[in-house]
């Protein structure tokens, strides 16, 4: 890779990391907000849905800006995690969590596809055989949903490792603490020169989306001939 | 003993009824919308009906008025749907094994190699349920739900959805669980011919009431529930014994009434037999019949003429212990004055063997 400078390849790992750090910690709330939505009958499940949704309609800047004021040092929430040792404000933390806020539309409404077309009667006939919910959504839902939750895992991080608004406004431009791909290219853009180096963050901006997008084909792909029952 | 008292309020559709199934197969027969599948899933706890009360061997499942309902996983009762339902992500062995870790400890009704024997099923433990025939999908279902060790089964038409030949392959699994494993079963069915081969009882719905409900043998013989069965599906149950396979092919079969002579290929003497005679294929004779084809005449005596439904009309007969059907015109039974106590002659055109 010494074809690419220091903070390009800075810039590479870090956005690597906040996708992943983003995708990974949306996951679990992710496919409990998506079953909820799916399954759930109760009050405020609009307002919920709404509520999940708001990221995907709201300027990013919007969102980045609501972050700031939630999570800022002085912030509600921010002050609640400062006294717990957390900080999320201009670190690579906070964009990780700028980046998963606004992937989670993306992901739940991926996953909430998959549970809407698990059938009901299986669930039903575990549930006569003795399992409890808990157990008819781990042996049953869970495996027959796994190919919606890479396909919305991969969207998640594809979705994080492109975000922009949100992140610039949370956490700010700082190479090395929140400047990912999409920053970096967007900082070199911006500088004599730089039309070099935006190129080559471009190119492993499309590689690593793409490459993303073909892993998690061919995953679910086979997963999905396996849980319909057919070998693969 | 199953008890089930239950009032529930659909869209257009009243349900209640209240029965005590006792042990063997008990039929819920009736017409599509007549609410037998509510009656299962209510005892399943898939339905929560309005009021009610379920109790099995004295433990209740449900009982609305004391506020207890358990969920369908405490009930520990098996349920075989009308599609298999086989988990599509697990073989056949997962899919067998399932019930088994929720399952309290101790030996269940069957153990695993004996169900798997039973239903025949070794070849298929490595099989993924999209390589299986309607009729193993079936058997599969019939085994996950027995291994979850249930103290009954529930089967919502579990045949309807094979064709005649799976079905004539899945049918003597049930007399078997009947007849050996002895677990209680509700089965509910709408093809008469079902019910006259494994019911024990049989509860006769209708519009979400009960028409009729008692043994088999009663219900079946009762010229008011006839009609609840369709016209020409109407029949009694007389029990037979092969008594001698004669040169001609026939059987000669001995009954209470006396012999009756059918084809039954391959039947070995001795073999204890279900008789199902049709309402309509019994005609009665006041005098001895002579110079007639009819191969079985006996001697019947009228019990019962029923209530008319249209032009034709129900009689019931004592012949001996064992009761028949007869699916007469109101206008024959007036030309010949039957009434009840009548000696008279039954030719009976076909018999069927229930099983």
């Amino acid at each position: 890779m010494s074809w690419l400078s220091p903070p390009e390849w800075q810039a590479v790992v870090l956005s690597l990391k906040v996708a992943g750090l983003a995708t990974a910690c949306a996951l679990p709330p992710g496919i409990g907000v998506a079953y909820l939505l799916a399954r759930g009958r109760f009050v405020g499940h609009g307002l919920l849905n709404g509520l999940v949704h708001l990221p995907l309609i709201l300027p990013p800047v919007v969102t980045g800006y609501l972050l700031l004021l939630g999570f800022a040092p002085n912030g509600p929430l921010g002050a609640a995690l400062a006294r717990i040792g957390i900080a999320l404000a201009f670190n690579w933390k906070g964009a990780a969590l700028a980046a998963g806020v606004m992937a989670f539309p993306l992901m739940v409404r991926a996953i909430r596809l998959a549970i809407e077309a698990v059938d009901p009667r299986l669930e039903a006939a575990a549930s006569t055989l003795g399992a409890s919910r808990v157990w008819v959504f781990a042996t049953v839902t869970l495996p027959l949903i796994v190919p919606g939750i890479i396909a919305g895992a991969i969207t998640a991080f594809a979705k994080a490792m492109g975000e922009f608004g949100a992140t610039i406004t949370f956490v700010s431009n700082i190479p090395g603490q929140t400047q990912t791909l999409p920053l970096a290219i967007y900082s070199q853009l911006q500088v004599p020169g730089g039309e070099g180096s935006a190129a080559k963050l471009v190119v492993i901006s499309i590689t690593l989306a793409l490459g993303a997008l073909l892993v998690s084909e061919a995953l679910a792909k086979r997963i999905a001939a396996r849980i319909a029952g057919r070998d693969a | 003993m199953l008890e089930i008292a239950l009032k529930h309020q659909f869209a257009g559709f009243a349900l209640d009824l209240a029965l005590n199934a006792p042990g063997g197969i008990t039929a819920l027969f009736g017409h599509s919308g007549a609410g037998k599948s509510t009656v299962v899933n209510a005892v399943s706890g898939l339905l929560r009906p309005d009021h009610g009360r379920i109790a099995v061997d004295g433990e209740v499942l449900l009982d609305t008025q004391a506020g207890i309902a358990l969920p369908p996983h405490r009930r520990r009762i098996g349920y075989v749907f009308q599609e298999a339902r086989l988990f599509p992500h697990l073989d056949m062995r997962a899919n067998l094994t399932y019930g088994a870790r929720f399952a309290p400890p101790g030996p269940g009704v069957i153990g695993f190699d004996r169900a798997v024997e039973m239903l025949g099923l070794g070849a298929l433990l490595d099989r993924r349920p999209g390589a299986l025939s309607g009729g193993e999908a079936a058997r599969v279902a019939l085994g996950r739900a027995l291994l979850s060790k249930p103290r009954m089964l529930l089967m919502d038409e579990p045949l309807a959805a094979l064709d005649g030949a799976r079905k004539a392959e899945i049918l003597p699994y049930f007399e078997t669980l009947r007849d050996e494993v002895k677990l209680p079963i509700l089965y509910v069915s709408h093809a008469p011919a079902e019910v006259a081969r494994l019911a024990s009882s049989v509860a006769l719905l209708e519009d979400g009431h009960l028409r009729a409900f008692g043994p088999a043998r009663d219900v079946l013989a009762d010229p008011g529930a006839a009609g609840g069965f369709g016209g020409r599906a109407a029949g009694a149950l007389i029990s037979g014994r092969v008594a001698a396979q004669e040169h001609d092919g026939l059987a000669r079969i001995e009954t209470a009434g006396g012999a009756i002579y059918l084809e039954a290929p391959g039947m070995a003497m001795g073999t204890d037999l279900r008789l199902q005679i049709h309402g309509a294929d019994v005609t009665l004779a006041l005098v001895q019949p002579e110079q007639v084809s009819a191969l079985n005449i006996l001697r019947v005596t009228v019990l019962e003429v029923g209530a008319p439904d249209g032009p034709s009309v129900f009689v019931k007969l004592a012949l001996g212990e064992e009761r028949l059907l007869a699916r007469l015109t109101t206008r024959s039974v007036a030309a010949l004055g039957l009434r009840a106590g009548l000696e008279c002659h039954a030719m009976i055109k076909a018999v069927s063997l229930a099983s």
